[in-house]
């Protein structure tokens, strides 16, 4: 078992300590600071912090004039409701392609106390489909707190999904996340496991449950799904012969068909993917429990790798 | 009305020229690429000639002036006039224009601010350009800047919902050297604005948004100027000058109608307008 951490708070306070390094970050949110834990950025920087209401679609442009504007804005809600935003994002942050980074909290189920409305199980499809957005689901705080300044001292819209629940910590100080690079956390040869989000947790979880079966798993953490490490996939696919991806997302569009699409060209093997069936989700009492419900416990994972690997040439 | 010198019959002569030359040079583009956004594009042609060629602070040489006045054609299908301007005024070849639209051209169908010098912000999709020209002057004030932003809106364009969520956004931060020019020419797409979804009162929606009204005959060079000489004066608020116009102006058979929001005039109806439209040059 992994200890947890608040990534939405360490990613919060991570903001308020880089500002200080980079005048240029500037936080915009849609009334819902306390709840992004933006709240210490907008006591340190009430000059470069600005509450524009109830108005995701208006956040986002009000945040591609500030890119005009040659600063770093950083557009906190929840993801849930930021589909309310797709034509701002397509046309003034995609097309127009503004430095603008969208950040897109209470992401997934982690909101399962408030119901599918505030699920958000579509965003990594929406935003990936978009040409010039990068997509980052940050697998534990470290990664969410160590994404900060790369994603603001790159140049072009980003994506980043970050969770309300506390996450399992999977990274020491140590790791180093680069941004179109995952890395194998776990090796092995038989399958790979394919995860980010919450998702890496119960991918290693699943891989030491298979260990014991005598299945040596391979854990890969992906935590940039645009764009897409498709060299160390196709490495993967082509020595473990069997893949299995692993989000906490809808099956269409995700993470599982990113990496499908490269595999279906580069080296097809049988690929099972963990995620959500294609439904709505419902509310529940906790977030674990939600998860398992929807088809992405640990226990699935082992019985996808199980089936993919019968496929195995 | 200011306390100013009045423009000097000259300035407002040579701006008008340039108005009836933006509106020969738009329909000379539409009907040549056999598609574009004719009554809109005439009905704005005063208005950009006096930002272009007087109001704004802008060197074509320096299409990327940090300090120079931003300006937003947040009603994107207008691009021909938009384009006319920009051509006349600098920022790249009168050659261009008459390439506009084909592949590989900077000129697109909308306005492209990757492509197309002097270009500040990409629009088409309606009801965006005051939430940006919002967030560009919070990000003056962040650095210290002192340009302005200029929009020019359409009036369909006021039905969209985000367009006041940037509205009360500008109220609440008092966004003096925000200037919008609503560009009413009372027809859209489908029909009269009246008809399709009633925008009035309109001088109170804005009035109730925190924001300063001024009202003129936006074919009129120099209640334009006057206007915008009001505009930049503003303290607190930021400010709408509701300019009422006519869609299609100055091509007689186009003028009022919904049929010309985006339909090209055939050899016959072109031969008309451009006879029209040189009468008065």
């Amino acid at each position: 078992m992994f200890k947890r951490d608040n990534t939405r708070k360490i990613f919060g306070d991570a903001m308020t300590a880089y500002a200080a390094v980079n005048p240029k970050v500037v936080v915009l949110t849609a009334d819902v600071a306390s709840s992004v834990m933006a709240t210490s950025f907008a006591q340190k920087y009430p000059e470069r912090f600005f509450n524009v209401g109830i108005a995701e679609a208006g956040m986002i442009d009000t945040a591609v004039g500030f890119a005009l504007g040659g600063l770093v804005p950083f557009a906190n809600t929840f993801a849930g409701l930021l589909s309310r935003a797709t034509e701002q994002i397509r046309t003034c942050v995609a097309y127009a392609n503004t430095n603008v980074k969208i950040v897109g909290s209470f992401a997934g189920l982690s909101n399962f106390k408030d119901g599918p409305t505030h699920h958000s199980i579509m965003d990594v499809a929406i935003m990936r489909a978009m040409p010039n957005m990068t997509v980052l689901v940050p697998s534990d705080s470290v990664e969410a707190r160590k994404i900060i300044p790369l994603v603001s001292e790159y140049e072009g819209p980003v994506y980043i999904r970050i969770s309300r629940s506390e996450m399992p910590v999977i990274f020491d100080e140590s790791h180093k996340i680069e941004l179109g690079k995952g890395q194998v956390v776990r090796e092995g040869n038989d399958v790979t496991l394919i995860a980010n989000g919450h998702m890496l947790s119960r991918a290693l979880e699943a891989a030491d449950k298979l260990a014991a079966q005598g299945v040596k798993a391979r854990v890969v953490n992906l935590p940039t799904v645009k764009p897409l490490d498709k060299d160390l996939i196709v490495k993967c696919a082509e020595e473990t012969k069997a893949i299995v991806t692993c989000e906490e997302h809808t099956v269409i569009g995700g993470l599982g068909s990113a990496v499908a699409e490269v595999l279906v060209r580069e080296c097809p093997v049988p690929v099972d993917m963990i995620g959500i069936a294609d439904v709505f989700t419902e509310t529940a009492l906790d977030h674990d429990t939600l998860m398992d419900a929807y088809g992405m416990s640990v226990d699935e994972i082992v019985r996808s790798a199980q089936k993919v690997m019968l496929k195995q040439d | 009305m200011t306390g100013k010198v009045a423009h000097s019959p000259q300035l407002v002569k040579e701006l008008e020229d340039l108005a009836r030359q933006l509106r020969i040079d738009l329909i000379e583009m539409i009907y040549r690429r056999k598609s574009g956004h004719p009554g809109g594009s005439l009905s704005a042609a005063d208005i950009l000639a006096a930002l272009f060629f007087h109001q704004l602070r802008i060197d074509p040489m320096n299409p990327d002036w940090e300090s120079r006045d931003r300006f937003i054609l947040s009603k994107g299908h207008a691009c021909s006039t938009l384009y006319a301007a920009l051509a006349r005024r600098g920022f790249f070849p009168m050659e261009t224009l008459q390439a506009w639209g084909q592949i590989g051209c900077c000129l697109q169908g909308h306005p492209d601010r990757l492509k197309t010098p002097g270009v500040d912000m990409t629009s088409g999709c309606l009801g965006h350009g005051i939430n940006i020209a919002a967030g560009l002057l919070l990000a003056a004030q962040v650095r210290g800047l002192d340009y302005r932003t200029y929009v020019v809106i359409g009036d369909g364009e006021v039905q969209a919902g985000v367009l006041w969520e940037g509205a009360m956004l500008a109220g609440k931060y008092k966004l003096n050297k925000l200037i919008t020019v609503m560009d009413y020419n009372k027809v859209q797409l489908d029909g009269k604005v009246e008809d399709i979804m009633p925008i009035e009162p309109v001088r109170q929606k804005w009035e109730a948004f925190n924001w300063s009204v001024l009202e003129i005959n936006g074919h009129n060079m120099k209640e334009i100027l006057e206007a915008l000489d009001r505009a930049v004066e503003a303290k607190d608020k930021p400010t709408v000058i509701i300019a009422h116009t006519v869609k299609g102006k100055g091509v007689s058979y186009m003028e009022g109608k919904s049929d010309w929001h985006g339909k090209v005039p055939n050899d016959d109806e072109f031969k008309v307008a451009m006879e029209e439209l040189k009468a008065h040059v």
